[in-house]
């Protein structure tokens, strides 16, 4: 095998790994559902609070993640948190009664929507909006609330 | 515009300066078609300069340097290169490639500069490497030449394209007798067989006298002599005279310019 | 008083005289791509001695690096009860970061001192003076392949270097700390964005291929050619580089998350 031919082999193995490198990356490491990012349809959801979920935070049906978040804008009149979710067309039955909410993975996991489906004949659309939401528990307020009741009880035993 | 077709190259009043200093300061040279002209002055006098300025890769601050009747500093980059590839020149170092066999080398500018078939590649080579006696050493690397061989096959490279001159650097420097007597001869060959023009920059006396047909000696930066070898040997001129017989000291002085030895050893440290 | 102002001055012309020069010399070299098309030979020669010899430094030290993450991210991840979450640390960590930053670092000191140092000695051995007699242009001829292939390889590079890592950091992680094994993967596919992340690795380690090279192309063919200035140059490619390729992951990361 002559030296140009060594050389060019290695040169194509080279370029070879540094492909199935990226798609190992790719594949294996990102979501690559992201790839077709035109499949995709808008929903909103107002919230009263949404402390902590970020854009690009998961949007779930029974843990399953269905779509991302794609952008949180505040309501300049009633001052509600809209949130703007991507979701997959794939899911193109979700009916309009179905409620959202703002959960937590694990105590101190990350925030994710996450929608309860109802049991209305029509499904949701792009643009169309989710009316039940729940707002995110804020820790600090339950925290408190829970503090207080304590030492309100606390009074009333002695 | 210079008149005369004879000369391959007229350089006249040509400055040239590297920072402060100054190299050339006004030189006319007259290079003569088929003939064998050899520019000669003391290490330091800006010969390879010379090569390079007539190469076009430096431009002078001033004059002018005709190559066939055209100003090589005025080309634009695509005249140049065309007029280079009726150049060759002789590196004083070869400047072989050293990522490449003596072959390749020496086919390097034909795979550049022509489409020509491979097999008629390989015979033009195997041609010039029979011209400069190297034809079996083909399939060497530069890194196994000894300075010889790589200065033969260096020219083997500079007559690749068959040009119409061929500047060579220093060619003798640092050559035993024997590859001296090789390449004296090489290049008186190339002259008669290919009706060359030939430059020669050197400071080697004898060797030189014995095959240019013109002489140039240039000192700190002018001509201060020219003629055939005969004329020069016959020549007054101080300069020219310690040059020519090699004496320590002269016009061109033995010391660097300093101040007065006694002030020197005398002054305070 | 006025001597250091001439100094500043003159540093500040030296510096854009410098820039100047640098630019002018990549023009060139991008306009001498055009001369590669037909000669594909010349760039896959300079893969070669680019990507392919840097290769086997960027798979191994891939992954310790990602053997090094696993370890420490763990062992912090652990006391928040987070360690299902290492898959995250791991890859984002290598994929945003680690690896653009140290495979530029590397291919700094393996390739780009190595170009300098053969493109110094050419100019120093007159072999460029000698292409330019023959009427061959070395800035098309010599420097255009190699920057070429240096951009191509850095890409490749970085992304061997993560997925490498990622597996490092699996071997620690999931085999050595018992870090649940799907866990790993799917937080890792959970978190991990194909275009925010991914591709802006890929688009840093691009930038990076291309400052990288070019510094190590402009200092060999702008040395001074002696054996001294040709060792000069080669550690200034490699100090230059390092500066240019942290400094410029800053910028390009501060314009990613904007």
């Amino acid at each position: 095998m002559s030296s140009t031919r060594v050389l060019e082999i290695s040169v194509g193995i080279f370029v070879a790994a540094g492909i199935a490198a990226l798609l190992v990356l790719a594949v294996n490491v990102s979501n690559v559902t992201a790839f077709h990012s035109g499949d995709q349809y808008i929903v909103k959801a107002s919230f009263d609070n949404i402390s902590g979920l970020k854009v690009r935070s998961a949007v779930t049906i029974a843990g399953v993640t269905v779509g991302r978040v794609k952008a949180i804008t505040v309501d300049p009149v009633s001052f509600e948190a809209v949130v703007d979710m991507a979701i997959d067309s794939k899911y193109n039955e979700i009916p309009v009664d179905s409620s959202a909410g703002i959960y937590t993975a694990g105590l101190l996991g990350e925030k994710y929507v996450g929608i309860e489906p109802g049991g209305a004949p029509d499904f949701l659309e792009q643009n169309s909006e989710i009316h039940l939401t729940q707002s995110s528990i804020v820790l600090e307020k339950l925290i408190s609330q829970f503090l207080f009741s304590q030492s309100d009880s606390d009074k009333k035993d002695k | 515009m210079p008149a005369t077709d004879d000369n391959l190259v007229e350089i006249r009043g040509m400055h040239f300066s590297r920072g402060l200093s100054k190299i050339f300061t006004g030189v006319d040279i007259d290079i003569p078609k088929g003939k064998i002209t050899a520019i000669m002055g003391p290490s330091g006098t800006g010969k390879t300069t010379l090569l390079k300025l007539i190469g076009g890769q430096i431009k002078p601050q001033q004059g002018t340097i005709h190559f066939h009747g055209e100003n090589i500093p005025a080309m634009r980059t695509r005249k140049l290169y065309a007029a280079r590839k009726k150049m060759g020149m002789l590196f004083q170092s070869g400047a072989l490639l050293t990522d490449m066999s003596v072959f390749d080398n020496i086919a390097f500018p034909l795979r550049e500069h022509t489409r020509l078939p491979e097999v008629m590649i390989r015979d033009l080579v195997i041609m010039k490497l029979q011209a400069v006696g190297l034809r079996g050493a083909r399939y060497l690397m530069p890194s196994e030449l000894s300075g010889g061989m790589a200065r033969r096959a260096a020219l083997a490279r500079a007559i690749a394209l068959d040009p119409e001159m061929i500047l060579y650097d220093e060619p003798f420097t640092g050559q035993d007798p024997i590859s001296m007597g090789v390449l004296v001869q090489l290049i008186r060959s190339m002259n008669e067989a290919l009706g060359l023009t030939s430059v020669i920059v050197s400071h080697d006396i004898q060797e030189t006298m014995a095959i240019a047909d013109k002489i140039y000696i240039i000192s700190q930066g002018e001509v201060v002599g020219h003629g055939s070898p005969e004329e020069i040997d016959k020549s007054d001129s101080p300069w020219i005279k310690q040059f020519m017989h090699g004496e320590a000291d002269g016009p061109v002085p033995f010391h660097y310019p300093a101040l007065p030895y006694k002030e020197d050893l005398l002054a305070e440290y | 008083m006025f001597d250091w102002f001439a100094k500043v001055g003159k540093n500040a012309i030296d510096f854009f005289a410098r820039f100047g020069r640098e630019v002018l010399l990549f023009i060139q070299a991008v306009i001498g791509f055009a001369t590669l098309i037909p000669r594909p030979g010349l760039v896959v020669q300079q893969l070669f001695s680019v990507g392919v010899r840097s290769m086997l430094i960027i798979i191994v030290s891939g992954f310790f690096v990602g053997m090094v993450l696993g370890l420490q991210g763990y062992n912090t991840l652990v006391d928040f009860g987070a360690e299902e979450s290492l898959g995250v640390v791991v890859a984002l960590s290598l994929v945003r970061e680690l690896g653009p930053v140290v495979t530029a670092l590397l291919y700094a000191g393996r390739a780009g001192s190595a170009l300098t140092a053969e493109i110094g000695l050419m100019k120093a051995t007159e072999q460029l003076s000698g292409l330019e007699m023959m009427a061959v242009n070395p800035v098309s001829r010599i420097l255009s392949p190699r920057l070429l292939a240096g951009i191509i390889s850095m890409p490749l590079l970085a992304a061997m270097f993560s997925a490498v890592g990622v597996f490092g950091g699996y071997l620690v992680g999931v085999d050595m700390l018992g870090v649940d094994s799907g866990a790993y993967w799917s937080q890792m596919q959970a978190k991990v964005d194909f275009n925010d992340d991914i591709v802006n690795g890929v688009i840093k380690s691009f930038a990076f291929g291309i400052v990288t090279t070019w510094i190590a192309v402009y200092e060999g063919y702008s040395c001074i050619p002696t054996s001294e200035g040709v060792s000069r140059a080669t550690t200034r490619t490699v100090v230059y580089s390092a500066l240019v390729v942290l400094g410029l992951d800053f910028l390009l990361t501060a314009l990613m998350l904007d």
